[in-house]
């Protein structure tokens, strides 16, 4: 028995992949971890909160302007027509995050493949991409996702397309800068010297090493892309059949000083959903970088 | 600064200005329907003889190309076309409107990037500092609060609690026929909230900024000399490391210019401010698109031309620059 003890290899030393090292620096970092919980809580709020309190948002169920607090049955009030908060920040919710899920994956997917065909080929491609994304810099973004849910009438679908299309540069940007500092590195050449092709190269070699301050952006679009949303449905450019936050306030706008409560509880929905997202992205950025850890 | 970089970032711009015009007129085409009842709005009104005289204007019945020449030539003729809800030509109603927002959105820029530095300096004076602490946690919550919301939280506040600012529009009407001298302080009380609430988000970013890119520079040899020769701290902070770390916020001041454009519209919305954001949504909610398309090529003007003044202030801030083309 003993001698099978001693006959095993000694334990080999294994670098701890760049992964599960961020990941064990993204664990100690209490804001991220605070941050995850929220936003746990929030997804499974809008997912999940229905079930428990089910309530159609657009029915009207009570006197309006009914304070928060003073009948149980609704707990945080009526808005200006009598229709219940909390039903409307229950399934408020859920369009506010996907679309900022597909409005983010959208600008990740457009930005990361101009920045990277950019960054990686140089030359006159670089030139043509990069004054397409200056001419999109140009346009204010909001001003011009206004202009394309009009004219392509709202859904969620086209809001997130819209939001997407105006967000990119700063991605495609931000791919580029990487690109252009990874494609000279040995590894790289390396890989062109074994005859590894061009998309190969920029897909599976120089992409996943990109990959860290891509997803820490990501993070941040999310936030700004649910921003976007909630701006677009508070101007009422929002698909008119789907309760979302943003709508909430724009609807009751007018009788904020009769009743606060219609608009705040909604705004503080988007707020610390938006801050758990911030929290986690610096986190992830702490995370992914080395520099920043012995601070 | 040399000439003829002026001259090619002019003409660069220019190019700019006009894939904009050509993007307007491929947003039009793009929209569902007859061109010329889109241009006309989708009010309804439109009788057969406006389209026809719409489609005489805009050439809509002559090939694409020749659509886009008569387009762009228009534009560049200062027509915009006229807007059918709202009675006028849209060139008249953006020169209404375009002052105040540009009021608002310079005060925003110039509050944020003033209050941001300053505070940003203050805290990378102790990097580990209550200051620091703060600048971080403020960013992070300025980054996270729609500015639509803040603007109507301060409307609430400022309107039922502490009624010290008025909550809407630009001018008191009971002040109209006063002095200009009255009439510039009564804007300037309008201001007051919508500027802020536009510049707390940005605010927070240059803090955060100026607070990272001072603690860099204020790591650099010629800060230690400084010291060395016994200069006071707010002349090390302010003057050798500020000038220094200041080229970082100048660049994203430039780059955020457009944001703040987007940022306007909301507010002038919440403010019911007489801007250009305020006629987008109005013009939107009534898809009078020559309204729309105008106020797009405005805007995007404007942040052109901000981009030049950027440019060329950091070629006068960096004197490394000033050489190069």
């Amino acid at each position: 028995m003993s001698d099978e003890t001693t006959l095993q290899q000694p334990t080999e030393y294994q670098a701890e992949s760049p992964a599960l090292e961020a990941w064990r620096m993204f664990r100690r970092n209490i804001p991220a971890l605070v941050g995850v919980a929220l936003l746990t809580v929030i997804v499974l709020a809008t997912l999940y909160g229905t079930f428990i309190y089910s309530g159609d948002p657009f029915e009207i169920v009570w006197a309006p302007h009914e304070p928060p607090g003073m009948t149980p049955e609704f707990p945080l009030g009526t808005d200006y027509l009598g229709r219940d908060i909390i039903a409307g920040m229950l399934t408020g919710g859920g369009p506010t995050l996907a679309v900022g899920a597909v409005a983010a994956a959208i600008t990740m997917v457009i930005g990361i493949a101009m920045g990277a065909l950019a960054g990686y080929y140089g030359g006159w491609v670089d030139n043509l991409l990069m004054r397409v994304t200056e001419f999109f810099q140009v346009l204010p973004a909001l001003l011009f996702a206004m202009v394309l849910v009009t004219l392509l009438s709202p859904s969620l679908f086209t809001i997130a397309f819209a939001i997407g299309v105006v967000s990119w540069p700063q991605t495609a940007r931000l791919t580029r800068a990487e690109f252009l500092k990874i494609k000279n590195l040995e590894y790289v050449t390396a890989a062109r010297a074994i005859g590894a092709r061009d998309k190969r190269i920029i897909w599976t070699v120089i992409l996943p090493n990109a990959l860290p301050p891509l997803i820490v952006s990501a993070t941040l679009t999310i936030g700004v892309a649910i921003l976007f949303e909630a701006g677009l449905s508070f101007l009422g450019l929002g698909d008119p059949n789907v309760m979302s936050w943003g709508l909430m306030i724009g609807a009751n706008r007018e009788y904020i000083l009769d009743a606060w409560w219609p608009v705040t509880f909604p705004g503080l929905a988007i707020f610390f959903t938006v801050f758990a997202v911030s929290l986690i992205g610096d986190g992830l950025n702490d995370a992914f970088n080395p520099k920043l850890r012995e601070r | 600064m040399t000439a003829s970089f002026l001259i090619r970032r002019i003409g660069y711009g220019l190019l700019l200005m006009l894939g904009v015009v050509v993007l307007n007129f491929l947003l039009i085409r793009l929209a569902p329907g007859d061109p010329a009842v889109v241009i006309a709005g989708e009010m309804g009104g439109a009788t057969e003889e406006m389209l026809e005289s719409i489609r005489e204007e805009y050439g809509l019945n002559k090939p694409l190309v020749v659509q886009l020449g008569i387009y762009v030539g228009n534009v560049l003729t200062g027509n915009l076309g006229d807007s059918f809800f709202f009675n006028q030509p849209v060139a008249t109603l953006i020169a209404q409107r375009i002052l105040p927002t540009i009021l608002l959105v310079v005060t925003a820029q110039v509050l944020s990037i003033a209050i941001g530095v300053f505070l940003g300096v203050i805290a990378a004076r102790k990097p580990n500092g209550v200051m620091s602490a703060f600048v971080s946690v403020f960013a992070t919550i300025g980054y996270a609060v729609p500015v639509f919301w803040t603007g109507i939280m301060l409307i609430i506040l400022f309107a039922s609690v502490l009624p010290i600012f008025p909550v809407e529009g630009m001018q008191s009407v009971k002040l109209r026929d006063a002095g200009v001298f009255v009439q510039i302080l009564d804007i300037l009380h309008h201001l007051i909230l919508p500027a802020f609430t536009l510049a707390i988000i940005y605010l927070a970013q240059y803090a955060r900024l100026s607070r990272a890119s001072m603690l860099e520079v204020l790591g650099s040899d010629y800060i230690r000399t400084a010291k060395a020769k016994g200069a006071s701290q707010r002349s090390i902070l302010f003057k050798h490391a500020l000038r220094n770390a200041a080229l970082p916020i100048l660049t994203v001041a430039g780059l955020q210019f457009g944001n703040l454009i987007s940022g306007a519209l909301l507010v002038e919305t919440v403010f019911n401010w007489p801007g250009m954001g305020r006629l987008a949504f109005d013009s939107i909610l009534r898809r009078d698109y020559p309204t729309i398309m105008g106020v797009l090529f405005f805007a995007s003007a404007m942040v052109v031309i901000a981009n030049i003044l950027t440019d060329m202030s950091y070629r006068l801030a960096d004197p490394r620059l000033r050489g190069k083309g």
